[in-house]
């Protein structure tokens, strides 16, 4: 295969095979016997942007789904979902985008599933809970109704066609038209008990304030099922505030911390944390460096304003360490800093491997394996102990099983 | 030290690569402008095969003696190659990671013989 560097040039490279690509990983994996280890990834995604004619026909509103039928049909041309600009590839350097197209799955088989199984089996991952790509900017949609039929169809879809295909291996966190409150409510209603469904998405680029009256009966309803809530961040190069940075390392840089941290401050100074004491709450794709910025910031400015915020009961950084993170992409920067946030987060019982695979910035089981400063405890909980406590999914071996009693995530 | 035969001069044009197995190791051949590069195709960030994706020129921005920019553009002469995991970036003629020139993919030995192109690892 050629890809295109610059001023045109051609360079050839080998078609896009993941098992082949992640060669190197499926080596770490051995060398440091992942085996032994349920390993979990909470951050997974596949591209259901390249599935809407599949998905649309899973919509109710006749009229939206014409729409929107007849959209996927001419893919490239007419956009069903708010797009973004966006320079992931890195101009065709992250070679898995140009050549994904190229690669090659069996007949008879789910694509997502099958690439799925590559990349998890390469790294040694047991389960991984798979997020959508273009829905991400499903809280863009500047129509209410399509983007509530959109969820409906894609969490149908995701449940009565993907899930069912992976053995077990895949879970998910199905996606809320948050713009709606009650569409959103009748989702969980609807969703909330199907298989494979740990717990449900928000996307956090919208402006919506997440503590608005409104979302109580959602948040209980999710509460009183025993599911989770993550918040997964993206960016929106259109936000007011991101439109004078001029490259996409800055948008990306900012746009997937500021999008949780606006979520983020509206959860705790509101007090949900209060009101829904048993509602596991995760963050998603955002790294970890704002976490121990935002937890001083409110403290800081909560022991002088607490009486904005009555509902509290204990510092802001108290209720976000109750909360739940997950690693990707984590910023191995500075040791002791990345060992400070641990430390601050509550690393050992509160947060979860996350790749972020197929997209450009994965990280590794190895980026939580190697770590110096772990203790074991911490690993084994890190990597996936935690994951398969909250989201309830068996080891895979006795010795995963031995492990998860070991450290507390699995009853005698 | 062992000789690894990667290909005839005559068969490994400008601009191209080979990347071939010594042991456990894999080692990544370069040709540009006429002269031979080996490095570890293990990647110093996470450990991908950084010899096999993108052989790109080096991009640099054009500052202005007023301090202005006016733009981006591809070096005339020097020339990375790119990690295809996530974009590290290595200097073809040193093996040095462009973002950070402290960072080195382990550099290997490359002979001629004739029309044959051997690295020694």
């Amino acid at each position: 295969m050629d890809l295109v560097s610059d001023r045109g040039r051609r360079v050839s490279v080998e078609e896009l095979n993941t098992t082949q690509l992640l060669a190197n990983a499926a080596k770490q994996a051995r060398q440091r016997n992942y085996d032994d280890f349920i390993i979990v990834d909470v951050d997974a995604h596949h591209y259901e942007n390249e599935h809407f004619s599949e998905i649309a026909p899973f919509m109710e509103n006749d009229v939206l789904r014409q729409l929107s039928l007849s959209g996927a049909a001419k893919t490239g041309r007419q956009a069903i979902m708010p797009i973004q600009i966006g320079f992931q590839d890195m101009g065709g350097r992250v070679t898995r985008y140009p050549l994904r197209a190229t690669e090659k799955t069996p007949d008879g088989t789910l694509r997502d599933v099958e690439l799925g199984y590559r990349w998890m089996d390469a790294m040694g991952v047991d389960y991984s809970c798979l997020f959508p790509t273009g829905m991400l900017n499903i809280g863009l949609h500047p129509q209410k109704d399509m983007e509530a039929d959109l969820c409906w169809g894609y969490n149908r879809w995701v449940t009565e066609k993907v899930l069912p295909e992976t053995g077990g291996r895949m879970y998910s966190m199905l996606c809320l038209p948050f713009s709606d409150a009650e569409e959103s409510l009748r989702q969980v209603e609807a969703f909330g008990g199907r298989k494979g469904v740990t717990g449900f998405m928000i996307t956090s680029v919208r402006d919506v304030p997440v503590h608005d009256n409104r979302y109580m009966k959602v948040y209980r309803a999710i509460e009183e099922r025993g599911l989770a809530i993550a918040f997964h961040a993206a960016f929106n190069w259109y936000e007011p505030i991101f439109k004078g940075l001029n490259r996409f390392i800055s948008v990306h840089a900012l746009g997937f911390t500021v999008s949780n941290m606006i979520h983020m401050t509206n959860w705790v100074i509101n007090g949900l944390g209060e009101r829904f004491p048993k509602l596991p709450v995760l963050w998603v794709e955002s790294g970890l460096a704002w976490v121990p910025f935002l937890m001083q910031r409110l403290d800081h400015e909560y022991m002088m304003r607490s009486s904005e915020c009555p509902t509290l009961k204990k510092k802001p950084s108290d209720y976000m360490r109750d909360m739940y993170y997950s690693t990707q992409p984590m910023e191995i920067q500075d040791m002791q800093a990345l060992e400070t946030t641990f430390r601050m987060i509550n690393a050992e019982t509160q947060l979860l491997y996350s790749s972020d695979y197929p997209h450009w910035d994965f990280d590794l089981p190895s980026t939580i394996y190697d770590l110096p400063f772990l203790s074991e405890k911490a690993r084994h909980n890190i990597l996936g102990g935690t994951a398969a406590r909250l989201f309830k999914l068996p080891p895979r071996n006795e010795k995963q099983k031995q492990n998860l009693i070991k450290y507390g995530n699995l009853p005698v | 030290m062992a000789e690894k035969f990667v290909a005839k001069i005559s068969e490994f044009q400008d601009g191209d690569r080979r990347i071939v197995t010594v042991g456990d190791k894999e080692v990544g051949i370069f040709r540009d402008r006429g002269q031979f590069y080996a490095y570890s195709n293990t990647c110093v960030h996470q450990g991908g095969p950084a010899c096999e994706g993108l052989i790109i020129a080096k991009v640099e921005e054009r500052i202005m003696p007023d301090r202005t920019s006016r733009g981006m553009y591809f070096s005339e002469t020097d020339t990375n190659f790119v990690c295809p995991w996530h974009g590290y970036e290595y200097d073809l003629r040193t093996g040095e990671c462009i973002a950070n020139r402290k960072l080195k993919l382990r550099q290997y030995q490359v002979v001629q013989k004739g029309d044959e192109v051997y690295v020694v690892t």
